[in-house]
């Protein structure tokens, strides 16, 4: 465990405008396929948030979430490729990229960058 | 090695036309990626393309033709090769040809998809007209398109510039203002040659959305505009839009003047169209008279040529020039003249079309709806003065039984708001260069019934107008009546190809059940073993997208399918049906595939190798089957002339083939038969809003759920309710419970959430257990959460056509217990997958602990065969 703590600071990430994610789970099975992982585990999870809202009404939001198996696609990244999640995802709403870079662009709300991994 | 094919069909199952990159190695599928270059999907796939490694491999899957050795239903097979499966089939339905004729061989097709030229390539060869969409009232999509070929002479989409090279990017597309989702949730389900995700693309580039529809989808969450209507009120709906445009001035008028028939007269007496008929001698019944302004006289229209003429002039007398038609007719000048010297009063088809609207006030539509009077109005005038604006409308549309006048309604707001075929409005959708393989609306195609004689067997196609013109098909309802009267004459075998009647898109299947086992003869081809093949007396294995060679032009681009790999045993639709068709019919046109392939694409100029060197092909500018503006430049008729391929030549208001095939001419709405106003006392007992269908995002239908990391994403059978609803009924989060109504009853589990009305019970349809029993009585666990069973058949509407899985009725209680088999929840952990966070003021009901409490998946389905 502690070697884990002291893992270093990650440097790439996955930004989601989560704003546009509408739950499709191609993200979730990408991986799966990519990495090879069977049904129960996958680098990424799509969960479904259904937020109460005044007046009798409510909001649907759907949000990637990455794992502790989400390794980044080291292998494809490193030939250039989008990660597969990326790629794949219907939406065009997740970026892979360096982190400060990545902050940059949080240009509008409803996003969330993620960094799994160090 | 990798290979760019496209997806259609076997495998992900859905309409598709993805570009797909599938990475081969030694012959074994490893890997399927989004083609980047591909017009429709840029490089993205959605999860069952995603998953075709657990479908290709997967050790359920059927490998080799099999014949029943003990009784239907018993689950007892010989492996036989695949010679001696032809063999067999042409033996058995040669005998039911040569006694009771090849009408008596009803082949039945699911969602058509690819399969559909396949399966008329065999029944047409075997000479038989009887080509079935096995839902009742044909109530996916052929009605929309059927209704709107009868108004407009052509069907239309949404443009989300897949027409245009750069596609929404292009610089001739106008990114829509505003997007009406009409009964869709786009993204998940499975759109016919329309990308759900444009949708998405085009709401970063500004685009506002409406959304109709009595969930809370993820559009309806960011809709500008969200109608949270009553199911199978759709047509009260749209009136009430007309009403709002048409009384605040809000439409197109010059189109109206123009392009619809909205000047053409009617009689009052006989409330029909007055011909030319009506007026002259020698006058044509096809054609039809206006009131011309600039002379205060008739004048007639002569649909063949699209001009005026003067009553009573010769024949070849030129055309009438600078004639004025009144959209309406002055008061004082109201009566025409007839033949026999007797006056009849007339109006404009406009007078009766906005009489026919001004009976949906917009208080009135709220109260049919259930919606509030403001947020119709503010959605109407939001579409109205968006410009451009589009459409897009879904299977919803089609689940009420007057479809016909819904849709009528529905293509009048895009034509009167000056969006017809124009950039991102809704364009005219055909297939690509015309190449087509078997007749569609519009087009032929290669693939044809011997002769024309042969058609007029074809099941209800006399009773129901619509089906000899715009839908080449067996009316479902009244074939499976047909099974068990035998009249008129006897059905005594059934081809099933791509379709599960018992398990997936038969209503009653208990009664589909019964009508399979009256038959002398069934063969099922799919690619594992369903409900519905479990009844068969032969199952032969098909291939998936991925092992065969094939076209797609559904409707653009041109695409062609090759094959990437095989799988030992499996054979594709279209070599199997080419094969057998032969063999039925030793004259057959083509010596090979191949050739018929060619014929299919030869509209485009290249041949099928042409093609699969390209992939794929936009037809150019100027081609009647690329947009813009195309009944202003005469691309639409065959003549070259400006205008519709309609009797009148016009888009019309006031449909002429509705009126001749005795229906209502005009759009309007009516209650669907089980409903709170239509039942009252039925809804007395029953009394939630049952709609069915809602779209999984890793499903088509009914298959799937044998493909572990699809079934993970969306283990169970899912009941929607709103949290209050569940509280009432004693029911708690993740519980599983009856849906029940007059006609039978379901096993699904509860899931209590807000995105649902009060008033609703929203269940996922096409539910069996693949990982269950085969043989009777479980016929893989059928009978647990099939909602079909609360769907009765022969409630089609008037014209055939419309059925009712989204708006009927029910009552849920709890049931206790899990199906048997199915996925249950254990002591701890959470399921793989969605987590709902209902977060609701109102908690289950006391004495309930919430079930979502408990946990994780006990079968894992990767185990298992
Ligand atoms: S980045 Fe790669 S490993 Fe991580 S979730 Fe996406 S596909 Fe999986
Ligand atoms: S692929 Fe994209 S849109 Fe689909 S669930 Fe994942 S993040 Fe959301
Ligand atoms: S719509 Fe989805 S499943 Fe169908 S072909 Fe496209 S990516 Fe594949």
């Amino acid at each position: 465990m502690a070697a884990k703590r002291k893992a270093k600071a990650p440097k790439n990430g996955l930004l989601i405008d989560y704003e546009y994610c509408t739950g499709c789970y191609a993200c979730q099975v990408a991986c799966q396929q990519e990495h090879h992982w069977p049904a129960g585990m996958s680098g990424i999870r799509v969960h479904e948030i259904v937020q109460n809202l005044p007046n009798d009404k409510a909001y649907l939001t759907y949000l990637p979430f990455p794992t502790e198996l989400c390794v980044l696609c080291a292998a494809r990244t490193r030939k250039g490729q989008q990660p597969a999640c990326v790629q794949h995802c219907m939406a065009a709403c997740m970026r892979y990229g360096k982190i400060e870079e990545l902050a940059k662009e949080m240009s509008k709300p409803r996003m969330v960058l993620w960094a799994p991994r160090g | 090695m990798i290979v760019r094919t496209t997806a259609w069909s076997a495998g992900p199952g859905c309409h598709g036309g993805c570009g797909v990159l599938a990475h081969i190695e030694d012959g074994r599928l490893v890997k399927v990626e989004g083609d980047p270059e591909h017009p429709i999907n840029r490089g993205r796939l959605c999860s069952r393309c995603l998953a075709m490694t657990q479908y290709v491999d997967h050790p359920g899957r059927l490998r080799s033709p099999r014949k029943r050795v003990g009784e239907r239903g018993e689950n007892k097979w010989q492996d036989i090769s695949w010679e001696e499966a032809y063999d067999l089939i042409e033996e058995k339905m040669g005998k039911i040809r040569e006694e009771y004729g090849p009408e008596s061989v009803v082949f039945s097709m699911g969602t058509g998809r690819d399969v559909g030229a396949w399966i008329c390539l065999l029944a047409y060869n075997y000479g038989s007209p009887n080509v079935m969409f096995a839902l009742s009232g044909i109530g996916c999509y052929s009605p929309r398109i059927a209704a709107s070929e009868t108004v407009l002479g052509d069907y239309c989409v949404f443009d989300g510039g897949q027409w245009l090279p750069k596609g929404h990017d292009d610089p001739r597309y106008k990114v829509p203002e505003t997007i009406v989702i009409w009964g869709y949730n786009i993204n998940a389900s499975c759109p016919d040659n329309i990308f759900g995700h444009w949708i998405t693309d085009l709401m970063k580039k500004g685009s506002k959305i409406i959304c109709i529809d009595p969930r809370l989808s993820f559009f309806a969450s960011r809709a500008d505009k969200w109608l949270q209507l009553r199911p199978g009120t759709d047509g009260a709906l749209a009136m009430g839009f007309l009403n709002v445009i048409i009384n605040e001035d809000l439409y197109d008028r010059e189109f109206v003047e123009k392009w619809t028939n909205a000047p053409h007269l009617v009689r009052s007496d006989t409330g029909t169209l007055l011909r030319a008929s009506d007026l002259v001698e020698d006058g044509s019944p096809d054609d039809f008279v206006v009131w011309d302004t600039s002379t205060g006289a008739p004048a007639i229209w002569d649909a063949a040529n699209l001009e005026f003429r003067a009553p009573g002039a010769a024949p070849d007398a030129p055309s009438l020039t600078g004639v004025v038609p009144a959209l309406e007719v002055p008061a004082e000048q109201c009566a025409v003249h007839l033949l026999d010297e007797s006056s009849v009063p007339v109006k404009t088809v406009w007078s009766v079309f906005c009489a026919e609207v001004a009976e949906y006030p917009v208080d009135k539509v709220a109260q049919i709806t259930w919606l509030r009077a403001e947020d119709i109005v503010e959605a109407a005038r939001l579409y109205a003065t968006s410009k451009p604006a589009t459409i897009q409308w879904g299977v919803a549309v089609d689940m009420t039984p007057a479809i016909t006048p819904t849709s009528m309604a529905i293509a009048a707001l895009w034509c009167l708001t000056g969006n017809l075929d124009v950039p991102g409005g809704n364009v005219v959708a055909r297939s690509a260069f015309g190449a087509v393989a078997y007749a569609l609306p519009g087009s032929r195609g290669p693939i044809q019934l011997p002769s024309q004689e042969v058609d007029t067997t074809r099941i209800a196609r006399d009773r129901y107008g619509v089906l000899s013109e715009f839908i080449w098909r067996a009316q479902t309802d009244v074939t499976l009546e047909q099974i068990f009267t035998g009249k008129p004459y006897p059905i005594k075998g059934m081809w099933v190809q791509a379709c599960n009647l018992v398990g997936g898109i038969g209503y009653d299947p208990q009664r589909w059940v019964k009508a399979l086992k009256k038959l002398d003869f069934v063969c099922v081809v799919d690619t594992f073993m369903t409900p519905t093949a479990e009844l068969a007396d032969i199952v032969l294995p098909a291939a998936t997208f991925l092992e065969k060679d094939g076209i797609r032009s559904w409707w653009t681009p041109l695409e062609s399918i090759v094959k990437a790999m095989e799988v030992e045993g499996c054979r594709p639709d279209n070599e199997i049906n080419f094969e057998l068709a032969r063999r039925f019919n030793p004259d057959l046109k083509w010596n090979d595939l191949h050739e018929l392939l060619d014929e299919i694409v030869s509209p485009s100029g290249m041949t099928f190798d042409e093609l699969a060197k390209k992939g794929w092909e936009l037809p150019p500018d100027g081609d009647p089957s690329a947009p813009y503006h195309r009944h202003e430049r005469g691309l639409l008729r065959t003549d070259g002339k400006p205008g519709f391929k309609t009797p009148s030549g016009k888009m019309e208001l006031y449909s002429v083939l509705r009126e001749r095939w005795g229906f209502e001419p005009l759009p309007h709405h009516e209650e669907p038969p089980f409903s709170p106003v239509s039942s009252p006392e039925l809804f007395e007992q029953y009394p939630l809003i049952l709609t069915t269908g809602r779209r999984s995002p890793v499903y088509f239908n009914s298959e799937h759920r044998n493909i572990p990391w699809l079934r993970e994403a969306d283990p169970d059978p899912v009941v929607e309710l709103h949290p209050e609803t569940g509280a009432a009924l004693g029911i708690g989060n993740g519980e599983w419970v009856w849906i029940e109504n007059m006609f039978g009853k379901a096993r699904l589990k509860a899931k209590l959430t807000p995105i649902v009305p009060r008033w609703l019970a929203s269940a996922a349809h096409g539910w069996w257990y693949p990982e269950q029993e085969g043989a009777e009585p479980s016929l893989r666990g059928v009978w647990d959460s099939s909602t079909n069973q609360l769907l009765p058949m022969g409630y089609q509407g008037k014209d055939g056509l419309g059925t009712h899985a989204k708006c009927t009725l029910c009552r849920v209680y709890r049931a206790h217990t899990a199906p048997p088999g199915a996925y249950t929840l254990p002591e701890g952990g959470v399921i793989g997958g969605a987590v709902s966070v209902a977060g609701t003021a109102h908690g289950p009901a006391p004495g309930h602990a919430p079930a979502t409490a408990r946990g994780a998946l006990v079968r894992n389905p990767d185990k298992e065969a």
